[in-house]
């Protein structure tokens, strides 16, 4: 019904067509890098094919910066701009991480149909499929920062680090999404349906990311919840993108960061690729 | 008879309780079609996920072109092509990219790939959707890239699960010129079926299998005498001549014939299709007019009431209590 009735009539198998393309070479494989990346071009292919899929990377970010600066910012800080200074670093924090557990679902609905079966079919670097979808993640992380930041500058913030703090910590940031986004990649190989990866997602983010500094500063808060604050991954990952903007460089804390990101890969990435290995 | 393609030794594979593949042993030789003929749920899918290296046996083993599928998985996996029972590509994107996908994935520069991905829609007849999604094929032209997919580079043997399953006749034999322009071209196929009249239009050999195991092997020819041919129904003009072209049959064919409920009508299963053609003519010799006759083929029903004494579409087993 799909197909226009000119071509169901033409003859589309040729015998002396099929005859040439079965006489085909066989090239070299190629390494583990370039097929990384080509699976990241298949994620922007995706990208570009079904643009519907950046409404989270686009609506978020727009709603929870307006959101929080008008209906919170006099409120916590005296006023909207003084608050707008303190929380757009945040919300840019929140948006990517939230971004990152698009990663699960995608990949969940991904290995429900046929096609991961022949991924896994091919003479490649195992996790290339993954790491290449991860890739392509990036692109969507980058939106998402590009959109917060220019929105932020239209509202009023205005970061003392200058661009090169703020092109630092969105650098940053990205890093820290990559590795934060095998820890859907196993869950989603752990999870049955696209639903159920995203409402145990959720239940890790809203507190991750609410249970931080991004909207509050933590001292008003009883004791024993700035000790869970201060333990949050994203609680550090805030104070950096927070202190990037403004212009001081926590030296100790982008260390925590990065010692945090590689931690996440290294538990993360093996036990997916164990799961993905032995998926059924 | 070449050498083996394909080599199982007790292949077993169990999801839970369900004993999915329960101890397979297969030798398909190098060259032309292997039918591996089963009802839902015969474990056909399994034993070719276990074969394309996609899934671990839990028991037994099997060597695909000499190389052992869990310790060689991946000198297996770069000389097979795999087309699943469910879309193998990525219906987001169009045909064109996918073949570029799979192509650049496989080696190819992205000149070469775009070349070889034109060719390959070319011989499929998909130039004109090429830059069509996926999603909005039709579902023969879907198998087809599908099947385009699994040839990017010349695999020396491909799995074909269930490749014509609902596709209209036309669609199914375009199919069917696929498989055997490749089988012309030296590639091996495995293909699974739940047609019987498929394995036997393009199988060289057959395994029929149900519950996980193989209960039949051997040329369409073999299997077929199993059961008998199919049956001939016949249709006279005059009813009253019935008793007397029951007995011609019969005679001619060598079985029983029963008379049907339509009072002019004949039916027998027969075991000798070339005595047919006999049996019609002795027919007309002695006067007896056919407005009406059709040869039944055997049915994938028939094969298995024959080898199982089981309906392929029944699955509960009574007999097991
Ligand atoms: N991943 C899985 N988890 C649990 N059970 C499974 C799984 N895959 C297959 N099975 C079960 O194993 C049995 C064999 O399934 P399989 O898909 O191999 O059959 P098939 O012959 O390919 O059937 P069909 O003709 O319907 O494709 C079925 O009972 C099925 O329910
Ligand atoms: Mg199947």
């Amino acid at each position: 019904m799909n197909a226009t009735s000119a071509e169901q009539a033409s003859a589309p198998v040729t015998e002396d067509a099929l005859r040439s393309v079965l006489a085909g070479e066989r090239p070299s494989s190629p390494g583990p890098v370039l097929t990384s990346l080509t699976f990241g071009w298949r994620a922007l292919l995706k990208i570009k094919h079904v643009p519907e899929q950046l409404v989270d990377v686009t609506m978020f970010p727009i709603m929870f910066t307006l959101m929080f600066t008008y209906l919170f910012g006099g409120a916590l800080a005296g006023s909207t701009q003084e608050y707008l200074q303190f929380l757009l670093p945040g919300i840019l924090v929140q948006a990517n991480v939230m971004i990152t557990m698009n990663t699960g679902i995608t990949l969940n609905t991904d290995i429900q149909k046929g096609v991961f079966d022949r991924f896994r079919s091919l003479p490649v670097w195992r996790p290339s499929p993954l790491v290449g979808a991860l890739l392509g993640d990036v692109m969507r992380y980058s939106i998402g920062s590009a959109i917060v930041i220019t929105l932020g500058l239209v509202l009023g913030f205005r970061p003392e680090g200058g661009a090169v703090g703020v092109v630092l910590s969105v650098v940053l940031l990205l890093v820290f999404s990559f590795c934060l986004s095998w820890l859907w990649t196993m869950l989603s190989l752990i999870l049955r349906t696209p639903n159920s990866v995203a409402g145990v997602s959720m239940m890790v983010m809203f507190p991750l990311t609410f249970v931080s500094n991004i909207f509050v500063d933590p001292k008003t808060m009883p004791g024993w919840l700035q000790a869970v604050v201060e333990v949050n991954p994203i609680t550090h990952l805030a104070t950096v993108v927070r202190g990037l903007m403004h212009g001081s460089v926590p030296a100790g804390e982008i260390g925590w960061v990065l010692v945090s990101s590689v931690l996440l890969v290294a538990v993360f990435g093996p036990i997916t690729m164990v799961l993905y290995r032995n998926k059924k | 008879m070449g050498k083996l393609a394909i080599e199982t030794r007790g292949l077993k594979k169990s999801f839970g309780k369900t004993h999915a593949v329960a101890g397979v042993d297969l030798a398909v030789s190098a060259g032309g079609v292997y039918g591996v003929l089963g009802p839902n749920g015969a474990g056909k899918t399994t034993a070719i996920r276990m074969l394309a290296t996609l899934l671990h046996p839990d028991a037994g083993e099997a060597q695909v072109l000499g190389y052992d599928v869990v310790r060689d998985a991946r000198a297996v996996r770069s000389r097979v092509g795999l087309t699943g029972q469910f879309a193998s590509v990525d219906e987001d994107l169009t045909g064109v990219e996918n073949l570029l996908l799979l192509a650049r994935l496989l080696g190819y520069s992205r000149r070469r790939g775009r070349e070889r991905a034109a060719d390959l829609l070319d011989a499929f007849g998909l130039a004109e959707a090429a830059d069509r999604q996926v999603k909005k094929y039709s579902g023969g032209m879907r198998r087809r890239i599908d099947i385009a997919a699994s040839l990017v580079v010349t695999p020396e043997l491909i799995f074909l699960d269930e490749p014509t399953t609902g596709l209209d006749p036309r669609s199914r034999n375009q199919v069917w010129e696929i498989v055997r322009g490749m089988v012309a071209e030296g590639t091996t196929v495995l293909l699974t079926t739940q047609y019987l009249d498929e394995a036997d239009q393009l199988a060289d050999r057959i395994a029929v299998i149900d519950h996980g195991k193989v209960i039949a092997e051997g040329s369409s020819g073999q299997l077929k005498a199993s059961v008998g041919a199919g049956s001939l129904h016949v249709r006279l003009r005059a009813p009253e001549q019935r008793a007397e072209a029951e007995r011609v049959l019969a005679g001619v064919l060598e079985v029983q014939v029963e008379p049907s409920a339509d009072p002019a009508a004949l039916s027998a299963r027969i075991s000798d299709p070339e005595r047919v053609a006999r049996s019609l003519a002795e027919l007309s010799r002695s006067g007896i007019d056919v407005t009406e006759f059709a040869l039944g083929q055997p049915s994938l029903d028939e094969v298995f009431l024959a080898l199982t004494g089981h309906a392929a579409e029944e699955t509960p087993e009574e007999d097991a209590a």
